[in-house]
């Protein structure tokens, strides 16, 4: 009986060493624009590193929850919504490492102008991401949790919406390469999407939670 | 003795206890299948094991329902009256309908006592109907309650999901189990029970330590055929329960069956009232239940609790119409096949029991307010013929069924002789005082040719003290009684 629960404790501690990393990974990534915004390249191309790092474990770890899942037929009922939620963070995850990728492939012109703003979008995107990983913690054991998180994230969501929405209103204003204007648009898109994608998995989380008593 | 006909008539038993094995597997592991927590091959081996656990271990010989509605004493007649309630049982499984196998054999008797002319005790029937109404209704009440109650205990306490799957499955497993060995114990009587007085196995001794006795083999026998029984079809009528009629998670699926457990164990068990009663606490009436209604019942009274749009009410009223086509299809079945069986097969479906109105009959129905003046005629007349004597009765005046039913069961005889050497063997202090033994020895080879005549015998010779109202004392009185009569009957069947 002891083993029975030893496994199950296992899966647990293993649950929320994914969702640690994917907290630690919207750190990386925060530390990561502001770097790129102050021209810190080192700094910045080590912070990418560190978040690719991060994926790949997070990935590692997600599949093995989800073999043990199905094989030892474990929350029959609600295994497909745990999986489905923990996917859509991995996707969250590969979302913002894929953002570094690019900053640090494509190299955009970020004007001096912008950096307060990008520094406002990536951590409202960020604190989406949390709330969100809150969230999902909450569904295990505090369900009656989850409605507060999902509130946060819906909220967090329209602000990054706003100061992206601000940032190429700028960008479009300025007196730029059309170009350099496309790209700055990209990179606001890039970010916002992590909000966007937060948005989504609250969408399940809301959905599987009320699915567990009701 | 027995021979190739007996184990012919008592495979009837063996496909009754099969059927009802198939009919009921999803009353203790359904919800662990169809929710998934429990894979149905290990259900199966569990509820199996401990079904034959419960029917050898905890079977009792017939249950007093049987005895009560009509004692058939012929093995052609339990062969027909077990094949009738397998045929409506296995119907009902085939229609993917859960039922009730007691109230199916209940069915069955009736039939058989039509055939045979016997009188019917109208309160066994009654308790059929009001088994349909109460089941449920405390089951759903209970079910209602454990889930609002289950659902606080999980949000209050913080559980982790993981660590409430665990639990749920564990406790998926043990009610399981235990309602298992439960179903085994209440309901072998009804496959087998009708067998029990045709000596099939012989009592056999493992080195002289302990005795495997007769009944215990063919309780075994009766409980493997219900544990093949879920093996082999059990999964039919898990389907419309699990999934037709309300979809079933693994909390509610434990919901389900705790509910039903407790409920059967509080209204139905002998053993707590004694121990309620033992310990000076208030006892719980007894209501006759049916396993099967209450898992429906709890199951309505979880949907309640959660949404009550999510129950199919469509699956439910078919399957309570399956409630009462199996107990009358169960009896016209057995009608017919007592019908064959008598005239096609020439097989005695049962041996006639004598009757016999005495004045000491006479006194005692009078004295129960039944008029007997225009009965007086057939004192000390004889009856070998059920329907005759009825019909006699009926001529002489209108007596109601219950009335008829008394004097059937006060005209009965069953005749008793007191044997010192049985009491010196068998009855012992400090159960029996001293001077009971002895007024007992003294009166050695006397006969009795009426059970109440025999009772009233043992009542003024203060062998039994009256019943004083106090349910304890009247319950050790009447295992007293019948233990009484056990030993000093005379045993009227010897084939």
């Amino acid at each position: 009986m002891s083993l029975f629960f030893k496994k199950t404790l296992q899966l647990e501690t293993q649950i929320d060493e994914y969702l640690d990393l994917v907290i630690k990974g919207g750190l990386v990534f925060r530390q990561g624009i502001k770097c790129y915004l102050d021209h810190q390249t080192e700094e910045f191309e080590n912070y990418l590193k560190d978040l690719r790092r991060i994926e790949e474990q997070a990935d590692d770890l997600r599949r093995n929850v989800e073999i043990i899942l199905y094989t030892r037929t474990l929350i029959p009922e609600a295994r497909g919504d745990v999986l489905g939620l923990m996917e859509s963070c991995d996707k969250a995850l590969n979302i913002t490492a894929e953002t570094l990728l690019e900053l640090s492939v494509e190299i955009p012109n970020i004007p001096l102008t912008h950096r307060q703003d990008f520094l406002d979008l990536s951590e409202s995107s960020i604190a989406c991401l949390e709330n969100t990983v809150s969230g999902i913690r909450s569904y295990f054991k505090n369900i009656d949790a989850v409605r507060d998180y999902v509130t946060k994230v819906q909220f967090y969501k329209k602000e990054t919406n706003k100061i992206a929405e601000k940032i190429k209103r700028l960008a479009f204003r300025a007196d730029d390469e059309l170009s350099q204007k496309i790209h700055i648009r990209y990179v606001t898109f890039h970010i916002e999407r992590i909000a966007e994608q937060s948005e989504d998995i609250c969408d399940r989380l809301a959905i599987s939670s009320i699915k567990r008593f009701e | 003795m027995f021979d190739i006909s007996t184990w012919f008539f008592i495979t009837s038993g063996l496909f009754l206890g099969w059927s009802l094995g198939a009919n009921h597997a999803v009353n203790v592991f359904g919800t662990a299948v169809v929710s998934k927590m429990v894979k149905f091959r290990t259900a199966a081996i569990i509820g199996g094991i401990f079904v034959i656990l419960g029917s050898v271990l905890s079977g009792s010989g017939t249950t007093k329902t049987i005895s009560e509605l009509g004692p058939i004493n012929a093995i052609a007649g339990s062969f027909s009256v077990a094949l009738a309630v397998g045929i409506a049982v296995t119907a009902m499984t085939r229609a993917k309908l859960p039922v009730s196998t007691s109230q199916a054999v209940i069915g069955a008797i009736i039939g058989w006592n039509i055939f045979t002319g016997s009188p019917t005790d109208l309160g066994s029937l009654s308790k059929i109907v009001s088994s349909w109404v109460a089941s449920p209704l405390v089951a759903g009440i209970f079910g209602y309650l454990i889930f609002i109650f289950l659902k606080n205990t999980v949000l209050k306490w913080k559980i982790h999901l993981l660590d409430l799957d665990n639990y749920t499955r564990i406790g998926l497993i043990v009610v399981g189990a235990l309602a298992s060995y439960s179903l085994g114990a209440n309901n072998i009587a009804n496959v087998m029970g009708m067998f029990v007085f045709v000596s099939l196995f012989k009592d056999f001794n493992i080195a002289g330590v302990f005795t495997i006795t007769g009944v215990h083999q063919l309780f075994f026998l009766g409980g493997l055929a219900i544990a093949i029984g879920i093996f082999t079809y059990g999964r039919n009528v898990m389907e419309t329960v699990g999934n037709d009629l309300y979809k079933i998670s693994p909390l509610t699926g434990f919901v389900v069956v705790l509910a039903e457990f407790l409920v059967l164990m509080l209204f139905t068990s002998v053993t707590l009232e004694a121990f309620l009663l033992q310990n000076g606490l208030p006892s719980i009436p007894l209501v006759p239940l049916s396993t099967t209604q209450a898992f429906i019942g709890a199951i309505l009274g979880v949907g309640l609790a959660k949404d009550p749009h999510s129950i199919n009410f469509k699956v439910l009223g078919k399957i309570a119409i399956g409630w009462v086509v199996a107990p009358v299809s169960a009896g016209l079945i057995a009608f017919i096949s007592l019908f064959f069986i008598q005239n096609v097969f020439e097989q005695k479906i049962y041996y006639p029991v004598p009757y016999e109105i005495s004045q000491f009959v006479l006194t005692q129905v009078d004295q129960d307010g039944i008029p007997v003046q225009h009965i007086r005629d057939l004192t000390s007349k004889r009856f070998t013929n059920k329907k005759i004597m009825r019909n006699e009765l009926l001529k002489r005046d209108n007596f109601t069924n219950a009335q008829i039913y008394t004097i059937f069961q006060y005209a009965i005889i069953d005749s008793f002789r007191i044997d010192s050497t049985a009491v010196r063997l068998r009855l012992a202090h400090p159960v029996f005082s001293g001077e009971q033994i002895t007024t007992l020895i003294g009166d050695h080879g006397r006969i009795f040719r009426h059970k109440i005549e025999f009772d009233s015998y043992l009542r003024k010779e203060k062998i039994l003290d009256e019943t004083i109202g106090n349910k304890l004392l009247d319950k050790q009185l009447e295992e007293r009684q019948l233990y009484l009569e056990q030993i000093f009957r005379i045993t009227k069947i010897n084939n």
